[in-house]
């Protein structure tokens, strides 16, 4: 259980770090918000994972720590709000700034690279 | 008093909670008089916080009176106390100036404005690091609408910046407190200071990441070199009474710093003793070189002024690094002076961009002021205490860091930066300063443009509290070495806020 834990945390925020990278504003708001999945499932695990353990005394065997839950929910509650934030202000920014790259500008596309034969490769980018 | 530690969390959190409400939502008359109510009434309970704590020492306020370590304790010590009243007197002056129609340029100024201090005092004041991180997140959601308060292209885009990148930070500050819980089993920041020195083998690797990723949050706040990118385009394409409460904003990523590894990491730590300390020194001197490039490099005023936050966010690391106590108070001073100087520096460059027409803020060639013996004293002013000049407050902060030094290396080092640094702002000041007053062509503006009453009086107070350092700069130094030796000194605060736990 706590390989597959473990592995999926660091999927998501390996995919959160990628995504947050990227030039255009949507791909970072997904990459923010897979980032507080992986930090919300990453404070669960910091109470120990255990199985039929309820966070209530004398309910079961074991119990389990209840902190982290009540910490999960609190960053659950605040990255709900962060993220509404973001999203409303990254279309402000699509509206003033014409288009909807991090930096405001649409990078200019790349002087194309000269290769002999291949006609129909073109470098760089753009809208 | 017992319950005065909460009031400056909770006098903000009801005016500005009230703002949002009837009586006072629908007219901005109603919301200037209760805020201007609200900051003056924080400002006094501070004071009062202040001098309690000076008079009985520390206080320690269990909330729900839930006994540290199990529930949130507020700890309202030298150190904290001398930042929340900061905090507060900046709060004060600077809803003075916002007055003046600063507050007109989009809803809900005020409430946010009053959150956002909430924010701050909380986070001085808590004494448990997952409250800091809630603290953190209230100071930065009010931050982030207050950046685009006034609309704009700079500042959406200027924003967009800066709330991906605390957003960032804050996933990041998750994950080292998971970390640090997970280690330590305890928040509250003085059962940690305690439990952390018994830490051995793969729980010591673990913790120190977790503390490792903090200094990376903290630095993100502060603006520590590789963080600090964001700083100069935020603060300059802010609103000025924006601009000058976040003047504040870089200081609680500095005290955090002092806070978690003075207290919690540092010399009593076992394994992680002093872990920041190699980071923290290199970091610091760059930060302070890449800010006096900037410093040079500044087209405009408040472009200069936000590379002097650098600067002075770097000066404050580099006494995080030295860690003693002596650079404790040093540093301690030096806050207070470069806040008040910077913010009062903010609110100034506002008013000289208006009176300037098209030029703004930028040294270029332009109309003569409509107020050029009153502007140009302030800016002769603050730009005396921003470089460090002696008469003022600047002189004595920057004595006090270099003094602070006491090794060869460490002189060898912070000297030349300190120096150089200073060298540029005055270059940087006289060069900007030369062209604005005594550069123009053309008449000057219509009287539309001039400074009003109450922004004088909100600059006025601020400049007059930086040669008030100095007259009363034996009493500050006496108390910020006060303050310095308590941080440092472990049984004060680490065992004294564990009632029940001993050492």
């Amino acid at each position: 259980m706590e390989g597959i834990y473990a592995f999926s945390v660091g999927l998501l925020t390996a995919c959160g770090v990628f995504l947050t990278l990227r030039g255009r504003s949507f791909s970072v708001v997904v990459g923010l918000t897979l980032l507080s999945y992986a930090v919300n499932l990453f404070l669960f695990a910091s109470g120990r994972l255990k199985l039929n353990a309820a966070a209530v005394l004398g309910r079961s065997e074991q119990y389990s720590d209840p902190l982290p839950q009540a910490l999960v929910l609190t960053a659950i509650v605040i990255g709900f709000a962060m993220t509404a934030f973001v999203v409303i202000l990254a279309m402000r920014a699509r509206a003033d700034l014409g288009n909807d790259h991090v930096d405001g500008q649409v990078p200019k596309p790349k002087p194309p690279i000269l290769q002999k034969g291949n006609t129909t490769h073109k470098a760089g980018g753009g809208q | 008093m017992q319950h005065l530690s909460i009031f400056p969390i909770l006098i903000p959190l009801l005016c500005g909670a009230l703002m949002l409400l009837p009586p006072f939502s629908k007219t901005l008359q109603r919301q200037r008089i209760l805020s201007v109510i609200g900051t003056f009434a924080l400002l006094i309970s501070s004071a009062f916080l202040l001098h309690q704590v000076m008079m009985k020492g520390v206080h320690l306020y269990a909330l729900g009176d839930w006994q540290p370590p199990f529930g949130i304790a507020l700890v309202a010590d030298p150190v904290s106390t001398l930042l929340v009243t900061l905090a507060s007197f900046l709060g004060f002056a600077v809803m003075l100036y916002a007055l003046n129609d600063h507050d007109k340029g989009g809803a809900y100024f005020h409430p946010l404005f009053m959150f956002q201090l909430m924010g701050i005092n909380g986070a001085f004041l808590t004494g448990d690091i997952f409250n800091l991180f809630v603290f953190f997140e209230v100071l930065l959601i009010a931050s982030y609408a207050l950046l685009v308060h006034g609309g704009g292209k700079p500042r959406t885009q200027s924003a967009l910046h800066y709330v991906i990148l605390n957003l960032v930070g804050s996933s990041l500050f998750l994950f080292g407190l998971g970390i640090i819980y997970g280690t330590l089993g305890t928040l509250n920041m003085a059962d940690l200071a305690v439990k952390v020195g018994s830490l051995q083998g793969e729980n010591a690797t673990l913790a120190k990441t977790g503390a490792a990723l903090l200094l990376v949050v903290f630095g993100l706040k502060a603006a520590m070199l590789p963080m600090h990118f964001w700083l100069p385009r935020t603060y300059a394409s802010a609103t000025a009474p924006v601009a000058a409460l976040f003047a504040i904003m870089t200081k609680v990523g500095i005290y955090s710093i002092f806070r978690v590894y003075v207290v919690i990491f540092g010399d009593h730590a076992g394994e992680l003793a002093n872990i920041a300390t190699p980071w923290l020194w290199p970091l610091a001197l760059l930060t302070i070189t890449i800010g006096t490039i900037g410093v040079i490099a500044s087209p405009g005023l408040k472009t200069l002024t936000a590379n002097l936050v650098i600067v002075s966010s770097g000066s404050l690391l580099v006494c995080a690094a030295i860690h003693s106590a002596a650079a404790t108070s040093a540093a301690l001073y030096y806050l207070v002076h470069s806040t008040i100087a910077s913010s009062a520096l903010f609110l100034l460059a506002d008013v000289i961009a208006r009176q300037r027409g098209q030029a703004e803020d930028r040294f270029v060639r332009s109309r003569p002021f409509m107020q050029p013996k009153m502007i140009g004293f302030a800016f002769a002013i603050c730009a005396l205490a921003m470089i460090g000049m002696p008469p003022l407050s600047g002189f004595i902060g920057k004595i006090m860091i270099l003094q602070s030094a006491h090794t060869t290396a460490e002189s060898a080092w912070v000297w030349p930066l300190i120096l150089v640094s200073s060298l540029a702002a005055l270059v940087a000041f006289s060069r900007g300063g030369t062209t604005m007053f005594w550069r123009h062509n053309g008449n000057s503006n219509n009287d539309v443009n001039t400074a009003k009453p109450l922004e004088i009086i909100a600059i006025g107070l601020l400049l007059v509290a930086l040669p008030l350092m100095v007259v009363f700069g034996g009493d500050i130094t006496d108390y910020t070495q006060n303050a310095a030796n308590y941080l440092h000194d472990f049984n004060a605060s680490a065992y004294d806020l564990l009632p029940g736990v001993t050492s």
